[in-house]
């Protein structure tokens, strides 16, 4: 490198070797463009009579033709969703000069919405000018034929047979298989624009959502000829569609309809899942909507009706909802205390009525007046004695108490294949200060020790974690797609089952306790639902819960003057039979005075319903399979899936 | 009395326009050429729809506008804004890299009353920057300069890659390489640089979006896949070639009027007129590119400072390359790269930051060296 001679700049000799250099960047620009223009030559004047022939002959296009979507099954092979042939009405915008117009004179002859209208054109940008574009599905038979008759005064306006969706099962299956609606702006802008081209429909919730990508399948594509006006003449030859694929759910449509009567319309939900292998069986959110309501568009009458409704109907409660899991946390907190050693088998405690903190006044309450007396964790799981997880979660701490309690799946989402699911609370001293940046109070952690205080779960939650008590302490992840198929011809396939880890239950004698505390709350003479189980076929273990709607210190809430099963919630789990446990059940009631009383008759004709249905009560297997070949059934599915 | 006062006083200003006047004529008028040819064609090539020709006028309006603006600020003014100019441009593109939207990139950037594409900004902040960077360094630059540049283009041509958007990139990386190139950079080290290009393109190859590599598979050998990605070159192909030398006429087009043409309005627009023109259309087009090219370049040789002179050839030799890359596009001469043809591609920001470049040569224009 040179030295510096000087720093004053030459400018003249700089301006000098600017203007050669512009000289030769301009030489080589013109080059440049020489070549350009000389491939415009070569295209336009030496193969002018190629490419004349070849714009001639472009009389080829593509259309794509959208694949059918997948049906979805339940365990069984109940239809749950399903494809019924329609017709709808479409309009190619590269034929159409004045739209304003052309859509007046159209709304003369078929019904269309300002919404239909503002849809279409919203549409009409993002797609090429040749490719039809929907105005209004679902045509009834009186409008096919009067379009007909006027079809002369629109061309580029065609009726399309099409094949739309239907829910066979309505408000049933309203929340878990969700629904498909029409394509929106927000949904083409992370859209696969070649995958959806000539595709109307999405799925928006549910598993039409979460396994759209199954469902939707590839779009094939006909190669067709058109004349010198852009208009198809026939069809040269066709890529067909591959369908989207079937889905057969865990779920029972069987135990679904009879979860979802058991309620009566009152709010509230329920969850079952197999213990053995993660399969929900189950899983109900009441009230709930129809979905055939949303294919096409809801009317805002409708829409307004299920938002303004003060029950929530959209709510996916199983999913979303959160409730303090009172009671039934003590399951739970039995094997945490026997597991971590800070109580024995035996161990027992007195209950008196009221438990205090040492050296504080404040007094934490039993639910019977004058207390249960002297009691073993058994005795304390029967009747609910508060006193014996009061003094369990002071000894355990918040800490070891939510960090055990993780190992059940609280505090986290479970995972189940919907979306949106709610992630509840596992309150920590971290949680705390991260929420409110305020210390953590021993009295918070006694109640804790109840399933009071800051405790949210979610229903799927509290299922997941009777379904890991149930199992042992093994976690089979918990799921809703059993099997998939691509096309009726095609064998089943079940969807693998993933494994569980090995038990984090050490000592197994820790867990045969709890579960006979369990059972004595079903079966025992002392037992909070032993009325509700009496004389049941089988043995089952459970555990009711009473929550607080409202929290008793809060203030924002005046509870004077409500009743009981306005201030409370109800809920209960089990699981059954309890020697090798096929049913794992969580169910909340919003409006119950108490879990005895209101949830756990519930559990037990939801069990009643799956371990020893009446006889009469039983539909057939199978006889709701009208859309499934002979030969098509699965195999898993042929026989009563128990 | 009064309204003779004024005109007095309008013939002074207009007599004081004409010794030195603000814009450059000969350049205006071809700018102006160019705009009406664009204007023509996309009213074909939009199948006759008004709104596009108004909306596109309304953007030249603006341009117009911005073009005048520019006109009235001295170079000096803008070398000492230059460095603020450049750091604004990118905290918006990083800040388009955090919360921009767009369809599968991040390009926008909404500022409630706008949206807009903080690349464009650096469309002419980048040879701006090299340009004020070089101002104070003795030419012709040496390794160490050659670094910095390297830095100053590198920053804002990476971030706009990032998007994905490459022909943006390109566009910016390329202004800011011929402002190097002016300023005298010899000819071994620019020989250096294109070495370390070359070896650098497989690299860059695996940085590549997959859509763009099928591009440039594509440009390989569009017959392979006819009706997928290769499916824009071949039918661009035989609008151009069917256009002959006199062309089909206006509004005779079939290519494009059966929409065989993808993207016939903005991208390739230019196949629409070699269609519907012909050869002489497209000649007379691109010599209309080639003297607004070199009247630019004639602009910066004649400017007062290094700055100007580079910032200056720099926006002519970028005109450049949006003319060679859509061109070299739509005959199969290039890969797609989505690159617009100046001022006749629908779309507001090209044009809009087009014209507010050449309101830059404008300026150095007006404030040329009168005394050489």
């Amino acid at each position: 490198m040179s030295p510096r001679r000087s720093e004053l700049k030459d400018s003249g000799r700089e301006v000098a070797l600017f203007q050669r250099r512009a000289l030769v960047g301009f030489l080589i620009i013109v080059v440049c463009l020489g070549v350009l223009a000389a491939r415009f030559v070569h295209l336009q004047v030496v193969r002018h009579d190629e490419f004349v022939t070849r714009a001639d002959q472009n009389r080829i296009k593509l259309r794509p033709i959208p694949p059918a979507r997948g049906l979805i099954f339940d365990r069984n092979g109940v239809l749950l969703a399903d494809n019924t042939a329609a017709f709808r009405l479409e309009a190619t915008p590269e034929q159409i000069k004045n739209v304003d117009a052309m859509l007046e004179r159209l709304r003369e002859v078929v019904p269309l919405t300002d919404e239909d209208i503002k849809r279409y054109k919203e549409q009409r940008k993002g797609r090429r000018g040749f490719n039809s574009i929907p105005l209004r599905f679902r045509l009834s038979e009186d409008e096919v034929a009067k379009f007909a008759v006027n079809r002369w005064r629109f061309p580029g306006v065609e009726v399309v047979p099409y094949l739309t969706r239907t829910y066979p099962r309505g408000a049933e299956f309203g929340h878990v298989v969700g629904y498909v609606a029409r394509i929106d702006e927000a949904d083409l802008r992370d859209l696969d624009v070649t995958r959806y081209a000539g595709t109307t429909h999405i799925g928006k919730t549910g598993i039409e959502r979460y396994y759209e990508k199954l469902l939707h399948g590839e779009p094939g594509y006909e190669r067709v000829e058109i004349n010198a006006d852009g208009r198809a003449l026939r069809v040269l030859d066709s890529t067909p569609p591959k369908p989207g694929k079937n889905l057969y759910l865990s779920i029972d449509a069987r135990l679904q309809e009879a979860t979802e009567a058991i309620f009566e319309g009152k709010p509230g939900s329920a969850v079952a899942i197999d213990p053995r292998n993660g399969e929900v069986l189950a899983m109900v959110s009441v009230p709930s909507f129809d979905p055939n309501l949303f294919v096409n568009g809801i009317s805002h009458v409708d829409y307004r009706a299920l938002v303004t409704s003060p029950l929530r109907p959209l709510l996916h409660r199983a999913l979303v909802g959160t409730y303090k899991p009172g009671s039934t946390m003590k399951p739970f907190m039995g094997v945490a205390g026997l597991e971590q050693g800070l109580r024995r088998l035996d161990d027992t405690v007195l209950s008196v009525g009221e438990f205090h903190i040492p050296g504080q006044s404040r007094g934490y309450r039993d639910w019977r007046r004058g207390g249960h007396g002297r009691v073993d964790l058994v005795e304390s799981l029967a009747q609910s004695v508060n006193t014996y997880f009061y003094s369990l979660a002071l000894d355990m701490g918040i800490d070891r108490m939510s960090s055990y309690l993780a190992k059940f799946g609280f505090g986290a989402r479970s995972g189940i294949d919907l979306a949106g699911e709610g992630s509840g609370i596992l309150p920590s001293k971290e949680w705390k200060r991260a929420m409110y940046n305020k210390p953590w109070f021993p009295g918070e952690t006694v109640i804790a020790g109840i399933g009071q205080g800051y405790w949210v779960v979610t229903p799927v939650q509290l299922a997941n974690a009777t379904a890991i008590l149930a199992a042992r302490g093994r976690h089979y992840p918990i799921h809703l797609l059993r099997a998939t198929q691509s096309g009726f011809s095609a064998p089943v396939e079940p969807m693998p089952v993933a494994p569980s880890g090995p038990s984090f239950i050490v000592n197994m004698t820790n867990w045969d306790r709890v579960r006979d505390g369990m059972v004595a709350v079903v079966a025992g003479p002392t037992g909070t639902a032993a009325r509700a189980f009496a004389d049941a076929p089988y043995v089952a273990a459970g555990k009711t819960g009473t929550a607080q709607r409202f929290s008793r210190t809060g203030n924002e809430v005046d509870t004077h003057g409500l009743d009981a099963a306005q201030r409370h919630q109800a809920l209960f789990i089990a699981f059954a039979p309890v020697d090798e446990p096929k049913l794992a059940l969580a169910l909340v009631m919003e409006y119950g005075a108490s879990g005895s009383l209101d949830a756990a008759p519930l559990g037990r004709k939801i069990l009643d319903a799956w371990l020893a249905p009446p006889p009469s009560a039983v539909p057939v297997p199978g006889a709701a399979v009208l859309r499934m070949p002979p030969n098509a059934v699965p195999a898993q599915a042929a026989e009563p899936a128990r | 009395m009064i309204s003779a006062l004024r005109l007095d006083r309008l013939t002074a200003m207009a007599k004081s326009q004409l010794r030195r006047p603000r814009v450059d004529l000969p350049l205006l008028i071809a700018l102006l050429l160019v705009g009406s040819i664009g204007l023509v064609t996309l009213y074909s090539a939009g199948d006759k729809d008004a709104s596009i020709v108004f909306n596109q006028g309304a953007r030249f309006l603006m341009g117009g506008i911005a073009l005048v603006v520019m006109s009235r600020i001295p170079p000096s003014s803008l070398r000492n804004w230059t460095p603020w100019f450049y750091a604004v441009g990118v905290v918006l593109l990083v800040l388009v890299e955090l919360v921009g939207e767009g369809r599968g990139s991040n390009r926008w950037l909404d500022l409630k009353f706008v949206r807009f594409q903080p690349s464009e900004l650096l469309k002419l902040a980048t040879p701006m920057m090299v340009a004020w960077y070089l101002h104070a360094r003795r030419l012709p630059p040496d390794w160490r300069d050659l670094l910095v540049v390297a830095v100053i283009i590198g920053i804002p041509a990476g971030l706009i890659a990032e998007q994905p958007d490459l022909g943006t990139s390109l566009l910016v990386a390329a202004s800011g390489a011929f402002a190097l190139f002016l300023s005298g950079l010899s000819w071994w080290r620019i020989g250096g640089l294109l070495g370390v290009a070359a070896a650098a393109a497989p690299v860059a190859w695996h940085f590549l979006h997959e859509y763009q590599r099928n591009r440039v598979r594509m440009f390989m050998d569009p017959e392979s896949d006819p009706l997928g990605n290769g499916w824009h070159i071949i039918q661009s192909e035989i609008a151009v070639g069917a256009g002959g030398v006199f062309g089909k006429g206006w509004h005779q087009g079939s290519q494009s009027r059966l929409e065989f043409l993808p993207e016939h309005t903005t991208d390739f627009v230019f196949s629409v007129f070699s269609e519907e023109f012909g050869l002489i259309g497209v000649l007379l087009l691109i010599a209309l590119y080639v003297f607004i090219i070199g009247r630019s370049l004639w602009i910066a040789a004649n400017a007062k400072d290094t700055y100007s002179r580079l910032l200056a050839g720099s926006i002519g030799m970028s005109f450049f390359v949006y003319v060679m890359v859509n061109g070299g596009m739509i005959t199969g001469l290039l890969p797609v790269v989505g690159v617009p043809l100046p001022l006749v591609s629908y779309g507001g920001t090209s044009a809009v930051s087009l014209l507010t470049g050449f309101g830059v040569l404008m300026s150095i224009h007006a404030h040329r060296n009168f005394a050489r």
